[in-house]
């Protein structure tokens, strides 16, 4: 996390050494674009406030465990898709379910929904893409997903 | 004001008094969701105000001519290159790649290299990368990432394909 400070830091002092007034219109177009997403911002961390009260991590473990292996990657998937959470939460979570037998085409098709189907970013995403685009994008990520998990079971040794 | 506007704001209206309400009276699973409120809201701006100021200066310094040569309707695969190491350095998620993505389009980058940026964003940023490698293994993340990314990149051509066709156009903010 801190990189992007030092970055940020480094790019602001730079750009207003260069040029002040550049600078000080980059702040104002930051601000503008920031204000106008922000109140899709709010409606995204208010439906993660509930979806993360409704599915907490235990109950997302205890299904994840469930003997039928494509049953599992299809609960898996749905999860993935209805929650987001950071990295440094999602995948210490896996590393557990990991040790606990949970195979690794569940995790598979847990984490890459996790990243690419945003049931939770969609407020914003449609504000940029229109909810068309928005529901198309995130049909073929929950595709290319349950393709990963096929995949990784292949070469796990999970499926033959 | 549209009528979908009111809605919006009637709602948070709702929640933010069922917050309060829950703090007031005791109720756990109202103050519960609170707290997921607060924390995820810390998380995001932590990362945000930087993001957003870093699209800033994209847009005052980088100038037009060079984002259409190198992610425009002639960059071929460069586009793409650039699309994913781009992803790479992302921080944050989906909600990140998002207004980098429109900032990018509006700057004459093409349809198939914006959906290559987001797509890949979500599954390549590195520090993520790494994370993921340490906690299921280097054969898990590479797997992933070799199918995925060809598969993202595909489905990016021809989802950019077909709404160019459709004389699509992002809308922004």
């Amino acid at each position: 996390m801190y990189y992007l400070y030092i970055v940020t830091g480094l790019a602001v002092l730079i750009s207003f050494i260069v040029n002040r007034e550049k600078t000080l219109k980059a702040v104002k177009i930051a601000v503008k674009r920031f204000a106008n997403i922000l109140p899709a911002f709010l409606i995204m961390l208010i439906l993660i406030s509930i979806v993360l009260f409704l599915v907490p991590d235990k109950v997302i473990s205890d299904y994840l465990g469930v003997n039928n292996k494509f049953v599992g990657v299809l609960i898996a998937s749905f999860f993935g898709s209805i929650t987001l959470m950071p990295g440094f939460i999602a995948f210490p979570l896996c590393g557990i379910l990991l040790k606990k037998g949970v195979l690794y085409m569940v995790l598979a098709a847990f984490t890459t929904t996790l990243m690419m189907v945003g049931v939770l970013t969609y407020p914003i995403e449609k504000e940029y893409f229109g909810i068309r685009v928005t529901i198309i994008r995130n049909v073929i990520s929950l595709f290319i997903a349950l393709v990963v998990a096929v995949m990784i079971g292949i070469f796990f040794g999970e499926i033959f | 004001m549209k009528r979908d506007d009111i809605i919006k704001i009637v709602g948070i209206l709702c929640y933010i008094l069922f917050l309060i309400a829950s703090f007031v009276f005791g109720f756990n699973p109202g103050k519960e969701i609170g707290y997921n409120f607060v924390s995820f809201s810390v998380y995001m701006l932590k990362i945000l105000p930087c993001a957003f100021i870093l699209i800033g200066l994209f847009e005052v310094w980088v100038k037009r001519e060079t984002v259409e040569k190198h992610l425009g309707e002639k960059s071929a695969i460069r586009g793409y290159i650039w699309a994913v190491l781009l992803a790479g350095t992302t921080v944050g998620g989906l909600y990140v790649a998002f207004p980098v993505a429109y900032s990018l389009y509006s700057k004459g980058a093409k349809l198939s290299v914006i959906f290559t940026y987001i797509g890949a964003s979500a599954i390549c940023r590195i520090p993520m990368t790494i994370f993921e490698a340490s906690f299921l293994g280097i054969k898990f993340t590479a797997i992933r990432l070799f199918v995925s990314l060809p598969l993202v990149i595909v489905a990016s051509i021809l989802l950019g394909d077909y709404l160019t066709k459709r004389n699509y156009k992002i809308i922004g903010r």
